[in-house]
């Protein structure tokens, strides 16, 4: 290498090596240097994922919730070449050549997005030898990447498909540590790799955890953090230096010189404080939770979601204020001590405040139903006098977590231009007696519950009792 | 204000005597009518439209369409509400748990005590944990709780209660001992089915033992591995007096576990979990033994649960099996309010092609009366027929729907107050802001 770096070769790549073409960290910019500046590659593992292609199709006469908060009664929803094409009323053109749904009775929504996942690093089966959502072996481990333990095989993504119409979904790491590592956003497509679900160009997300877990898990083992006292140093400390490693690189970008060592776990604080990976921050008590916003504006990063915030609706107004989304269930509650003041209004009452709301799952089971959290949610808000419509519920499943993940750009609602991620339910998706009946990931139809030929059957079910059943 | 049924033996109903004196019954001798609802009884028959429902004493006189309203009757109008009987949670840790994770509030199993199958959960069962209060809030009125498995397959005795609003909890106490047979219990006995099933049966041959006079237990401690007390509460379950619930989840081990009435002929079997009935419904039906069901287990969990699907339930009812929904290890302490939801669910697979879903009336039943019938007390519980206790639940919609919750709740015949410590919570921060003073004030 032209610097005579003992850093693994491997991890460094010189600018002007083809493979830097999607870092997005500015190089040589305003330089002196005549020499050529070291660089890493941003996206080592890269997405491989292709739109299986479909028939352009357009759904008519079908009550449509957009995504983001819009309803259309007895509308049209278009789509073809993978993308959304138009959305509207009934007097939206269709053109002759391509497939018609009719939608009379039924409902059109995004695909629906689950911003807390497990699926792949906490498979089914649930047995240890596929336990890989935390790396307890040290509270701070920025380094980790979800995505090198997904499993795409697990079963638990056809489920979500099929049932739930998810069609983007995150993964993320665990809580057991303060710094989780990266997250990974992925399209709910069977497939032999991670890669080949890797949503392209999703940013990266980075998983932190307050509370109970990371004090639990390193305290018992009489080691730091012991306490929420520990829980904040131990931030602070780790931030501190990603903002000195970050000032490092910023004065080697600008004045040159030899570069600094490179950490793996630092390049993703660095990415944190730059804006470019998102930070989900699983939080559940309000105090904690305010005591987040101070420690991000301490060290210049901004939170993108408060994840199971069961006392969000305590200071649904601080976050509003902060722009801060809370991802939270509708009703769990109870099962630790810090989710003791969870309520099932919690949801409505951050959204009756203004604030980003996002029904999430955590979970394999009501990830196929996270429509039916949403309509709990959204029933508990109005019993207590708030005007919520059903659109709005949706948006909670949709854009708002597309916002959070840097990706409604892309997805989250049916407008022209995004991707054709569209669910046809049978019913409307807040009622109970709703299913969906057609899935398309980019257009492509990848469930009809009319077509059981439609029905993805991942490598460990093959061959077992029940295999390709309607599950 | 349970009325306490039929304890197995002579000990039990001195106890349970003595108990009534503590808690003398609330009184709800005046006749409430309760009229213009849609009424559903609960039994799987079809819902009524603008019926009554007619309570004395505490219990069902007649529900249905054309019920006269008896003279000086408290009238309750129903106009535009569902009624129906309170929710019964098929399987539970009720009463056992304030929070999950805060041992010190977690009474469901005593994982380093000595004893397993003399465990009875009555006196740790407190009936003013929130999650009674919650969920009684959501139409939940009776449950049955279990207690968890100690380091023994055997779990204990469990009970049923009500949800009411009194220290008076239990409706059956010692209604059933709890045995983990699949890879829990597996797990329990050292590492393999074959041990676990060997404890069982160790357990029950100790038990006869003691029952006939034999020497049993007392003349060699250690190679019993039962002590007396465990032993001597196997007795009932050996003889058939008190019902033996069995947690497994694969084919293969439901049919073991029924085959243990070729050499235990008197037990009284009940399975619960049984993801994977539908492989094996005939047989179940055949035997005769009722099931408490995980309603939406559909992922190979554990390996276990491979053939899992939604349609579980739905095929095993078409197979003749009775059958309910239970929250086995799923919410069982704080959330039983989906079972409704769940039930829900089963309804709406009837319109997913090659799925098995359940009629809205059976899906109602199994949240109501199928528990009862599982448990042996539907002739006292679980639905609005002649007889029943007034466990009764006015709702402002479908009872299955998301949107719907209760407006009121019977146990007994009485009133429920609904207030819990989340609705005192959702009052105080409707809006978050502090007003004049801080938000302590504001109760």
């Amino acid at each position: 290498m032209k610097y005579g770096f003992t850093a693994p070769l491997a991890a460094i790549l010189v600018v002007g090596c083809a493979n830097t073409a999607t870092a997005e960290r500015p190089v040589s910019s305003g330089s002196t240097t005549s020499r050529e500046r070291v660089s890493f590659n941003e996206n080592p593992y890269p997405s491989t994922y292709k739109p299986y292609g479909g028939a352009a199709t357009a759904i008519r006469n079908v009550t449509v919730f957009d995504g983001e908060g819009g309803q259309i009664d007895n509308g049209v929803v278009f789509f073809s070449d993978g993308k959304i094409t138009a959305v509207g009323g009934a007097d939206t053109p269709i053109p002759a050549d391509v497939t018609v749904i009719d939608g009379t009775g039924k409902f059109v929504t995004p695909g629906i997005i689950d911003i807390h996942s497990h699926l792949g690093n906490y498979p089914s089966p649930g047995v240890q030898a596929h336990a890989d959502g935390n790396e307890v072996t040290s509270p701070v481990t920025a380094d980790v990447w979800a995505e090198h333990a997904v499993w795409p095989q697990d079963p638990g993504f056809s489920r979500a498909l099929a049932n739930g119409g998810i069609t983007s979904l995150q993964i993320l790491p665990g809580s057991a540590n303060l710094f989780g590592g990266r997250s990974v956003t992925l399209k709910n497509v069977p497939a032999r790799t991670m890669q080949a679900m890797k949503f392209p160009d999703a940013p990266y997300g980075l998983k932190m955890a307050c509370g109970e877990n990371p004090k639990r898990v390193y305290g018992s083992r009489n080691q730091k953090p012991g306490s929420r006292m520990g829980n904040l140093a131990l931030n602070r400390q780790t931030w501190a230096r990603a903002v000195e490693y970050k000032a490092r690189w910023d004065e080697y970008d600008r004045k040159g010189g030899t570069p600094p060592a490179r950490d793996i776990g630092l390049d993703t604080l660095k990415g944190a404080l730059e804006g470019r990976i998102q930070i989900h921050n699983h939080c559940y008590r309000a105090d904690e939770m305010a005591i987040v916003v101070d420690m991000a504006k301490e060290f210049g990063y901004t939170v993108a979601a408060f994840h199971h915030a069961v006392e969000s609706y305590k200071i649904a107004d601080l976050l509003k204020d902060n722009g801060i989304c809370s991802a939270v269930w509708a009703d769990w509650w109870g099962f630790k001590m810090e989710s003791y003041d969870g309520i099932p209004e919690n949801a409505a009452i951050i959204q009756n405040a203004g604030a980003c709301t996002i029904i999430h799952s955590d979970d394999q089971d009501q990830i196929q139903r996270l429509n039916q959290e949403a309509a709990k949610a959204l029933g508990d808000g109005r019993r207590m006098g708030f005007n919520i419509s059903d659109a709005t519920a949706i948006s909670w499943l949709t854009y708002n977590p597309a916002k959070a993940m840097g990706i409604a750009d892309r997805t989250g609602s049916l407008k022209p231009g995004k991707m054709a991620d569209v669910v046809l339910w049978n019913a409307n998706p807040l009622s109970v007696y709703a299913r969906p009946e057609k899935v398309w990931v980019d257009g492509a139809m990848l469930y009809d519950a009319n077509d059981p030929t439609r029905r993805p059957v991942s490598d460990f079910e093959l061959g077992q009792p029940g295999s390709g059943d309607t599950k | 204000m349970s009325r306490t049924m039929n304890p197995m033996g002579k000990k039990a109903l001195l106890f349970v005597s003595a108990a009534a004196t503590l808690f003398a019954a609330p009184v709800a001798a005046q006749t409430i009518a309760i009229t213009g609802g849609k009424v559903v009884i609960g039994d799987g028959s079809a819902p009524i439209e603008s019926g009554t429902v007619v309570l004395r004493d505490g219990k069902v006189v007649a529900a249905g369409a054309g019920v006269a309203v008896p003279a000086g009757a408290q009238v309750v109008d129903a106009a535009g509400r569902w009624v129906t009987p309170g929710l019964f949670a098929g399987f539970s840790r009720l009463g056992l748990i304030e929070v999950e994770a805060v041992r010190e509030t977690n009474d469901s199993s005593a994982s380093s005590g000595e004893f397993s199958a003399a465990i009875d959960v009555v006196p740790a069962i407190n009936p003013k944990v929130t999650p009674i209060a919650v969920n009684r809030a959501a139409g939940i009125t009776r449950a049955v709780v279990a207690p968890a498995a100690p380091a023994s397959i055997f779990a204990g005795m469990g009970a049923l209660i009500d949800l009411g609003d009194d220290y008076d909890a239990v409706t059956k106490p010692r209604a059933f001992q709890f045995v983990e047979l699949g890879e829990a219990g597996s797990s329990k006995a050292g590492g393999s089915r074959a041990s676990a099933f060997l404890e069982f049966r160790n357990g029950l041959i100790e038990a006869k033992a003691l029952a006939s006079g034999q020497r049993g237990v007392a003349a060699h401690p250690h190679d019993a591995l039962l002590n007396r007390q465990d032993a001597a509460a196997l007795v009932p379950v050996v003889n058939g007096d008190i019902r033996l619930m069995v947690h497994v989840e694969r084919a293969a081990d439901i049919l073991n576990v029924l085959k243990l009435r070729e050499e235990f002929p008197a037990l009284k079997l009940v399975l619960v979990g049984v993801s994977e009935g539908w492989l094996v419904a005939n047989e179940i039906a055949a035997a005769g033994v009722p099931v408490i069901a995980s309603a939406l287990n559909d992922l190979p969990s554990e390996f276990e649960k491979t053939a899992a699907t939604q349609s579980n339930i739905g095929r095993m009812k078409r197979a003749g099996v009775t059958v309910a929904i239970g929250m086995i290890n799923d919410s069982d302490a704080h959330k039983l309010h989906y079972s409704p939801q769940y039930a829900g669910n089963l309804v709406a697979l009837q319109r997913v092609p090659g799925a098995a879903g359940l009629t809205w009336d059976e899906a109602f039943a199994t949240i109501s009366s199928g528990p009862a019938q599982a448990m042996g007390v539907d002739a006292m519980l679980g639905s609005l027929r002649p007889g029943r206790q007034g466990d009764v639940v006015i709702w402002d919609g479908d009872p299955l729907e998301l949107s719907s919750a209760p407006v009121a709740v019977m146990i007994d015949g009485v009133q429920q107050p609904l207030d819990n410590r989340q609705a005192r919570l959702r009052d105080r921060y409707r809006t978050p802001q502090e007003g004049a003073l801080p938000k302590a004030y504001e109760r």
